[in-house]
């Protein structure tokens, strides 16, 4: 149990190139910090250096108040969880798990009692004299979990353990991570590519992109007040909507239309002296049916159906608006994080918009909907950062 | 099977037939001739009317023959002890590492395996005489394993690129020093790598006729293959062909029982499930 602080960590290879730059992060004693960020980014290069497998070129590195940029990964007292889970093929479970408390020299009855315990918590008591060869992929998992638990460290860290596992799989062992983790209380470094294991998992989410920290909070607030255009594209799916627009008087010019602002965000914009040419971000839940919705107020503009999606819950309407779709390079980077590029979208804008299921919406048809402005983010292009985002700096 | 899927395996079944009976008649050959009097080695026989085990009973009477024996075991032994043990050890670092003038290394090594022996012999004759391992099991020793480290070290670190790199983090980070991780996680993985090279140094070793022949000079170091040569028959006239042949049965025993201990080791697939699946 320890906390975990990072100050100005940077590191470049003997290449020159930088994988982690200038990273500062003050990570809580019990916290669960999520790193996310399309590959490339250096999240993992990041934890790597936490654990002191990668060495740190620039910063400190302090782990329960103690700098530990120059010792080995044993005398960090970290333990770590592979996205390949690296169990010892040549060993059963039982001597997997129990393999760093003998590096330890741990006497063989405590040995015996921690890795029994472990085994308990993880349902494993059955598999203990398995060979890994014999396991399934979840089961798999969890001896590499079963492994890190026995040493009751400082902190766990975590790379993409879930990433091997098939989607079913997945969404059970991130309840029983969650659960662990709570149960545990032990400070943990998790990182994903998957938004979605981000945000359900973390207490805080650090979004990462080329090697710079994007932005880091609650999955609430990334989801709500995003700081730039490569976090709000990346957090939420369907991912959020971007639109070329144009400033003139108090309303917005799209392709969809012209939509007025709201009074809080023209005032917002006109204080940071927005640029004429923006984007505007609105998430598929900005939109609603016009016809089901009681005067909520806001523009509507009057759509034609792509694609209907029904999940029962909600239904999901895919339109286009004119014009091709607004590119900066964030917008180009998610695009191809994304899969977008490889699925050939490519031509008219296509947007997404999350009705209510009783929605009489049909494939082919017209349809209006309602936009609410509140929900409206607004970019500078440029420099893709929030104009209607509160500007002091958070961690 | 269908008419056509029968008619396709017969002709397999067949076609292996031949290859096999190809192979090994010169085994049964030599072997029948082992058995044989000396009287009706030449009557063409393929299988011996009279058995019997005069010529291996001669063979073992021979100091010349047990002695080599001796020599073939001891040299072969030792020679791949310390080729497969140098041999793990520089290719874990050839695997693992990056060191400068590291392919620099390796091209000279593959240069040293591929150089014809042949032309070695007369300076290794030279500088063994001169230096006084000529005639030693040192003097046997030391250019076998010259020319099978190359090998040893290609083998093993094939093998070694094959382990997983995770497994070594993972050791580092459960606290194993690099010593340790090697020891205990490494080379237990690598096992059927080091056994693989073991057998081909070894064989290699046994086999060798070349520089059995041209370093040594008395049965003190001279070993079997070498010492085939120099077998004498019965008189002057006689040919030692059934001795010769006896010879060659035994010393082609110990191979065969080695490879059939070791085949189980060398199974592929140890590292699977380790890693993802």
């Amino acid at each position: 149990m320890a906390e975990i602080v990072l100050e100005g960590v940077t590191k470049r290879f003997p290449d020159g190139s930088v994988a982690v730059r200038d990273v500062d992060l003050e990570i809580a004693d019990g916290e669960f910090v999520i790193l996310v960020g399309p590959s490339g980014c250096g999240k993992s290069t990041t934890l790597n250096m936490i654990a002191g497998l990668e060495d740190i070129t620039d910063g400190t590195l302090r782990i329960d108040g103690r700098v530990v940029n120059d010792l080995a990964p044993k005398e960090r007292d970290v333990a770590m969880v592979f996205q390949s889970y690296a169990l010892y093929p040549h060993m059963s479970v039982r001597e997997n798990m129990g393999f760093p408390l003998r590096l330890a020299k741990v006497d063989r009855a405590t040995i015996d009692s921690k890795v029994e315990e472990a085994a308990r918590v993880l349902d494993l008591s059955e598999y203990l004299d398995r060979k890994p060869a014999n396991l399934s992929g979840g089961q798999r998992q969890r001896v590499a979990m079963g492994r890190a638990i026995v040493r009751d460290p400082k902190a766990f860290l975590m790379d993409e353990p879930l990433s091997n596992l098939d989607a079913k799989l997945r969404v059970q062992m991130r309840t029983q991570i969650s659960r662990l983790q709570r149960r545990l209380g032990t400070t943990t470094v998790y990182v994903t590519h998957d938004q979605t294991e981000a945000m359900t998992l973390g207490d805080r989410v650090v979004v990462m992109r080329q090697g710079l920290v994007q932005q880091v909070g609650t999955p609430a607030r990334l989801y709500d007040m995003p700081r730039n255009l490569f976090v709000a594209g990346f957090i939420g799916s369907p991912a959020m909507n971007f639109l070329g627009a144009s400033l003139s008087g108090g309303a917005l010019r799209t392709p969809l239309g012209d939509l007025p602002l709201d009074d809080r965000t023209r005032q917002e914009l006109e204080r940071r002296d927005a640029p004429r040419e923006v984007i505007v971000g609105l998430r598929p839940e900005a939109f609603e049916d016009a016809s089901l919705a009681r005067g909520t107020g806001g523009p509507v503009v009057t759509v034609t159906v792509d694609v209907l999606e029904s999940l029962g819950s909600d239904a999901y309407v895919h339109f286009g608006a004119e014009g091709g779709p607004v590119t900066t390079a964030e917008l180009e980077e998610l695009a191809t994080d994304s899969g977008m590029r490889d699925a050939g979208a490519g031509g008219a804008q296509q947007i997404v918009a999350r009705l209510d299921a009783a929605t009489r919406a049909r494939e082919g048809a017209p349809v209006e909907l309602r936009i609410d402005m509140g929900k409206a983010h607004v970019f500078d292009p440029s420099t893709g950062s929030n104009l209607t985002h509160p500007e002091h700096p958070e961690r | 099977m269908t008419a056509a899927g029968r008619t396709h395996a017969t002709r397999w079944v067949v076609v292996n037939v031949v290859v096999v009976l190809y192979a090994l008649f010169p085994v049964w050959w030599i072997a029948a001739l082992s058995f044989k009097d000396p009287a009706t080695l030449t009557d063409g026989d393929y299988i011996p009317r009279e058995w019997t085990l005069e010529n291996y009973r001669g063979i073992f009477a021979t100091s010349e023959f047990t002695r080599a024996l001796v020599n073939s075991i001891g040299i072969a032994l030792i020679a791949t002890v310390i080729a497969v043990a140098l041999g793990t050890m520089a290719a874990y670092a050839v695997a693992r590492l990056r060191f400068p003038g590291k392919r620099l290394l390796i091209g000279m090594s593959l240069l040293i395996a591929m150089f014809p022996p042949i032309s070695l012999v007369s300076p290794l004759f030279d500088i063994e005489r001169t230096i006084g391992i000529f005639d030693t099991w040192l003097g046997l020793i030391i250019p076998y394993m010259t020319f099978s480290l190359p090998l040893a070290i290609y083998t093993l670190s094939a093998f070694f690129r094959e382990i997983p790199w995770d497994l070594e983090k993972a050791a580092k980070v459960d606290g194993a020093t690099p010593a340790q991780a090697f020891r205990l996680v490494i080379v237990p993985l690598a096992a059927p790598g080091v056994f693989t090279t073991a057998i081909l140094v070894f064989i290699f070793c046994w086999n060798d006729f070349l520089f059995a022949i041209s370093l040594t000079s008395t049965e003190s170091a001279r070993t079997v293959p070498a010492a085939i040569a120099f077998f004498t028959g019965s008189s002057q006239f006689a040919q030692p062909t059934g001795s010769i042949a006896a010879a060659a049965v035994v010393i082609t025993i110990p191979i065969i029982v080695f490879v059939l201990l070791f085949q189980r080791r060398i199974v592929a697939g140890l590292t699977s499930g380790a890693v993802k699946g």
